[in-house]
């Protein structure tokens, strides 16, 4: 277990700037998600913690010391990578145990029988043991990967979109198995990821990430509720928020207000005179959500109604005063 | 227009049955989707309809013609198997203009047919460009005009969406509703996303290992499972299943879960075993005590529109969508109110949806035996 702080990271490749005076505080036992489209900086920040990378400038501490020259091991953190890297003559067992066989560990064979096993049983891949990693499906590699990282009890996991190969099913399945298994060790994670929907359910704390910079840093509720910027709002939520122009607002909001942000879910219908009348595009009862038409520009209603409205058809929806977010030209929250 | 009827249709292969017995009334105008898992004979059965496999059984007719046993291009259907699939070495007049300069239609027919085409997907402006280098959305749309130049009497498509990105499945579903809104085109759409059946389609058919389980609009499909499998199967997260603890008669309008009562739509049906049946947004968190059950909250995801908060009942795990106002807390005592209107019912031991007040008063869009 660790608490890790990163301060004026810079880091470019070659022409490439990947980093510009990162800053990062991450407590001990936090889930900590880096959420970003890719080019971000995600990973590069992920692999300065890990010890894989160099900063140009700056400061990396693991529990207050310093480690920013220390050679990976030094730094005892478990790298789970997007794409699984197992042994493929190993069997199953083998490479979930090889971890520990380290002569370093000198861990006795039936403490690493036990750990394998608990892992094993927690991915549900008990059953496959005895093969071969290459006889595997896609998704049970996977899992061997993240089981890999998970018998070591390092003092960090660090997981750069490691379910991202999975199919949807899949996924939901493992998301909630390492929610509940960081919950039970109290392990600091720090992950990776470009899927808000695994950003809002697994993180304590998540920092929106772009160009190499960190937009903003707070809990899933924090920055869903007040993001600072356009930017952000988009990042979050599906369907996205709604970006509408200040002009059908006139009069009601301050002049510096360029556009006005709702969530789908704030969207209400209207009676016969109020609101604005939008043409259905498309609705789905399973999403619970009609994206219609008005003057050209997309809205999206999450609505929870028995029955879906006709694609064509036409519908009015408010935008109640109290859930709107202002912003300015630059995209920036007014402040409130 | 065109309608499509299959009766009693079957396909063997050596000692494997991929559809049994299906018959279904694939009504002139609508987009329908055949929706199951993989292996499920969705596949097979539009191939059947398409004339690239002949059945075993039973028979196909499209607007009261035989067409069980002709050539796939003797049936006036199009198969369009995957959206991008495009002569890059052609500009987009040629792309469009291809499937018709092999049919043997006029040049001023062509002309004609493909302007028409590209107003409809509003591509006119790109008629004189080329394929590579066209943005996304664009190709998209010119790979639909390849099929809709022909103006089939129906079209067909297996999984055409499945190979893009999910950004991109999402606009194309918005850009293929639109063009059957216009076209009217009897279309039969085959995949295992249930995202796109119940965004597209007019009804959904869900088949599993090779029956056609129900046959409805989305709306029937969603509030009315007609068996266990279709309400595990659609849905996310799927329909909450509660083992009910007595035998029901009918009339009953409550069932015994976990010591408690929930009340339910008037009983139509007696069943010694019965599970109750609930979408996990037709649940209520409400106060320790209060509600018809009662539970301890176990996990919870947030996803910022709403969370979904896994609860530990006496009947089982039981998932609850709450709205983003509702915070569930991990290991609190909570308890459970159910939507009574938005309950079913299903027989234990048949597996089948148990009738009552309200699935008797649904009436199915759709056709199936």
């Amino acid at each position: 277990m660790a608490s890790i702080s990163l301060h004026g990271i810079h880091k470019h490749f070659g022409d490439i700037v990947a980093l510009t005076d990162l800053q990062l505080e991450i407590a001990d036992g936090e889930f900590f998600v880096l959420l970003g489209p890719s080019g971000a900086g995600k990973t590069t920040t992920l692999r300065i913690i890990a010890g894989l990378e160099q900063p140009e400038t700056g400061l990396v501490r693991m529990d207050g010391e310093d480690v920013t020259t220390a050679a990976p091991a030094q730094r005892d953190c478990a790298f789970v990578f997007q794409q699984y890297s197992l042994y493929p003559h190993l069997t199953v067992f083998d490479n979930l145990a090889f971890p520990l066989r380290a002569p370093l560990r000198r861990i006795p064979e039936g403490e690493i029988r036990q750990r394998v096993e608990r892992v094993a049983a927690t991915l549900h891949i008990e059953s496959k043991l005895q093969r071969k990693a290459t006889a595997l499906s896609g998704g049970e590699m996977q899992r061997v990967a993240i089981g890999r990282a998970l018998v070591r009890e390092p003092r960090v996991y660090l997981m750069d979109e490691p379910l991202s190969s999975l199919d949807a099913k899949l996924r939901e399945e493992l998301r909630v198995e390492l929610k509940r298994l960081q919950r039970q060790s109290g392990t600091t994670v720090v992950y990776v990821t470009h899927d808000q929907v695994e950003a809002t359910t697994l993180a304590d704390r998540i920092a929106i990430v772009d160009a190499g910079h960190i937009q903003q840093v707070g809990t899933p509720e924090e920055i869903y509720e007040a993001p600072v910027s356009v930017q952000v709002a988009q990042r979050l939520g599906s369907p996205t928020i709604n970006v509408l122009p200040a002009g059908w607002f006139a009069g009601q909001h301050p002049a510096t207000t360029a556009c006005v942000g709702i969530r789908p879910e704030d969207v209400e219908l209207a009676g016969e005179n109020d609101g604005f009348e939008c043409t259905v595009i498309e609705s789905s009862l399973l999403m619970h959500h009609v994206i219609a038409e008005h003057a050209g520009v997309e809205v999206r209603a999450r609505l929870m109604q028995g029955v879906a409205p006709h694609p064509q058809s036409r519908i009015r929806l408010r935008f109640p005063a109290g859930q709107r977010l202002l912003f300015d030209q630059a995209g920036k929250r007014l402040a409130a | 227009m065109s309608e499509i009827r299959i009766q009693n249709l079957q396909k063997r292969f050596a000692d494997f049955t991929a559809v049994r017995g299906s018959s279904l009334v694939l009504e002139s105008g609508k987009f329908v989707v055949l929706l199951g898992p993989s292996g499920c004979g969705k596949t097979t059965t539009l191939r059947m309809i398409a004339g690239l496999e002949y059945p075993t059984g039973g028979s196909i007719t499209l607007d009261d013609q035989d067409v069980t046993y002709l050539r796939p291009r003797e049936r006036d259907i199009a198969m369009v198997f995957q959206l991008f699939a495009l002569y890059p070495h052609m500009g987009v007049r040629d792309n469009l203009e291809f499937p018709l300069r092999n049919e043997g239609v006029s040049r001023a027919e062509i002309d004609r047919r493909v302007q028409e085409v590209a107003a409809i997907l509003r591509i006119e402006h790109l008629l004189g460009s080329r394929v590579t280098g066209l943005a996304g959305g664009d190709r998209q749309r010119v790979a639909l005009g390849r099929a809709i130049v022909r103006q089939p009497k129906a079209f067909l498509m297996d999984e055409p969406l499945g190979t893009l990105d999910a950004e991109f499945r999402e606009l194309m579903c918005v850009e293929l509703r639109r063009l059957h809104d216009r076209l009217k085109t009897t279309t039969v759409f085959v995949t295992h996303d249930q995202n796109e059946a119940m965004a597209l389609a007019d009804h959904i058919v869900v088949m599993n290992e090779g029956e056609i389980l129900q046959a409805d609009d989305p709306h029937g499909i969603y509030s009315f499972p007609s068996c266990l499998f279709v309400a595990r199967f659609i849905g996310r997260p799927p329909m909450n299943l509660l083992k009910v603890d007595a035998p029901v008669v009918r009339g009953d309008t409550g069932v015994r879960v976990a010591s408690g009562t929930i009340d339910v739509p008037a009983v139509e049906a007696p069943s010694p075993s019965v599970l109750l049946g609930v979408r996990p947004e037709h649940v209520r968190l409400r106060a320790p005590g209060e509600g018809s059950l009662s539970g301890r909250v176990q996990h919870v995801e947030y996803f910022g529109s709403h969370w979904v908060a896994e609860v530990q009942t006496g009947a089982g795990p039981l998932k609850v969508l709450a709205d983003k106002s509702v915070r569930p807390v991990l290991q609190e005592q909570v308890g459970l109110a159910f939507d009574t209107q938005r309950v079913v019912l299903f027989d234990a031991a048949t597996e089948r949806l148990l009738p009552s007040a309200t699935t008797i008063a649904h009436q199915p869009s759709m056709r199936h035996g």
